[in-house]
């Protein structure tokens, strides 16, 4: 391993981390909205959009990252809907992030005690004012760990992003490889770009976890 | 004032195909005590959770203040502003200060004026002795201390009726004591109150009326100070016996 050949290649790798975690940022909050939504239309069974939301799930959950990328990227424009790569890569992984984000929410929701309902119900709340002021408050503290689990997650699937050329830290690494034949520094800088993003990102969401529990029911 | 506050008309309930409450009936008088006394299992929870709505009955009437209850969800959400309810497990919302589980109620149910439900808060924080909980989160508080407020948060509705299921049931011994202390308070204050409780120096002390529920239906229904010296029926002389009463 040849550390000239590490530093040359340094510049290009820096370019393509930022563009990981670029990308990664639009789609883990457009995920987390899309999922928080579908989640709610879930939590208020509201009729059509509900089904809508299901279908949605089966299909985002059931279907690789990759061939939704196709799909977006190669053949939307045989419809005349043309999207360039890197809006391509946040939209699929919004798609594919929406439906994990909705069951995570939708598994806090769910593990709100029975007994806190009652208790709101018991005070006169309407089911609107239960939802806003004790099971969303408490779901969502509840969904944290879910929700970590899959913002790691989702950083780790935009190495996908590779299979519609997006210059992300995969992609470029492969790309290294294939022009220089440098496997072993361009897998070496490869891992280190994921760990220098995801090592303190895990310690920050375990904070997080531990905050949101702590702060919302005491233990 | 009417003479009958609550009234409960041939109800019928069950889980399923299980009945678990036979054609109960009985009413509540402005200003009494209630206790309802009986066997694990014998349905007092079922029964009391009927009368706010938490549980819906097969057949069977009730009124509040003479006026049928319609028992749709609307109904029931409207009459639970005059019907508090207190469970056995500390139910405070904990992502709530307690000031904010008690106003919640007034301010977002009945839109009341803060500073108004704000003060009325405050002197009923003053009476179970927590004044100075009201910016502490629930799990700040005892077992004790948590059921207190929660009295307080179903009395910030301004509740015309109360109902207690086993409120110091999960509470350590040396709690039990101010939360029935709370509830004697109310009693004496004449709240009209449907009390469940395995204290049975407690209930003697403030039970008006008992019932006595086993198997799903009333086998007695007897002024307090008769029950718990001269029961009617082998069962509930039984029952006391079981309580080392
Ligand atoms: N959700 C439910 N589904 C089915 N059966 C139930 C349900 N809740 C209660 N039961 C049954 O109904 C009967 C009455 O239960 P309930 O909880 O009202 O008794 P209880 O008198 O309050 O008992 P305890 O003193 O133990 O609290 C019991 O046989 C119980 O098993
Ligand atoms: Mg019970």
């Amino acid at each position: 391993m040849s550390w000239t050949v590490i530093q040359q290649s340094l510049p290009i790798f820096e370019k393509a981390f930022w563009l990981t975690l670029k990308l990664s940022c639009y789609g883990i909050i457009g995920a987390s909205l899309l999922g928080l939504f579908a989640s709610f239309i879930r939590y208020f069974q509201i009729p059509v959009a509900k089904q809508l939301v299901n279908v949605y799930i089966e299909l985002s959950r059931n279907t690789p990252l990759l061939i939704q990328l196709f799909f977006i990227y190669y053949a939307f424009p045989e419809i005349g809907l043309k999207i360039p790569a890197e809006t391509s890569g946040i939209i699929g992984l919004i798609f594919l992030g929406g439906s994990y984000m909705a069951e995570a929410f939708s598994g806090g929701l769910d593990g709100v005690p029975k007994v806190q309902i009652e208790s709101g119900k018991a005070i006169g709340l309407s089911n609107l004012q239960l939802a806003r002021y004790v099971i969303f408050p408490q779901g969502l503290a509840l969904s944290v760990p879910a929700i970590a689990a899959n913002v790691i997650f989702l950083i780790k699937e935009t190495s996908i992003f590779t299979v519609i050329a997006i210059p992300e830290l995969t992609n470029t690494a492969l790309d290294q490889i294939g022009m220089y034949y440098h496997t072993d520094e361009s897998l070496f800088v490869l891992v280190i770009g994921y760990a220098i993003i995801l090592i303190p990102l895990s310690l920050i969401l375990t904070w997080l976890e531990r905050r949101a529990r702590y702060g919302t029911f005491g233990h | 004032m009417v003479d009958t506050l609550l009234k409960v008309e041939h109800l019928n309930k069950a889980y399923g195909t299980k009945q678990v409450l036979h054609d109960i009936n009985f009413s509540v008088t402005p200003g009494s005590v209630t206790v309802l006394l009986g066997p694990s299992g014998s349905g007092k929870s079922t029964l009391i959770r009927c009368l706010n709505g938490l549980e819906e009955f097969q057949s069977g009437q009730l009124s509040f203040e003479d006026q049928p209850i319609k028992p749709t969800p609307k109904t029931w959400q409207q009459l639970r502003q005059k019907i508090g309810m207190v469970f056995q497990s500390y139910d405070l919302f904990p992502n709530l200060t307690v000031i904010d589980n008690i106003l919640l109620g007034p301010l977002k149910v009945q839109k009341r004026s803060k500073t108004e439900a704000l003060k009325q808060a405050t002197q009923l924080l003053k009476e179970v002795d927590l004044t100075d909980y009201a910016d502490a989160f629930p799990r700040q508080l005892s077992g004790g201390q948590k059921q207190r407020i929660a009295i307080v948060r179903a009395l910030a509705l301004n509740p015309e009726f109360m109902l207690f299921d086993e409120v110091t049931a999960s509470l350590d011994p040396e709690m039990v004591r101010g939360v029935l202390e709370v509830m004697l308070n109310l009693a004496k204050r004449k709240m009209t109150m449907l009390v469940v409780t395995h204290e049975m120096n407690f209930a003697q002390q403030i039970a008006d009326n008992v019932l006595f529920l086993e198997d799903g239906a009333i086998l007695e229904q007897t002024p307090g100070k008769q029950f718990f010296t001269q029961p009617q029926t082998d069962r509930a002389r039984e029952f006391l016996d079981s309580m080392a009463f």
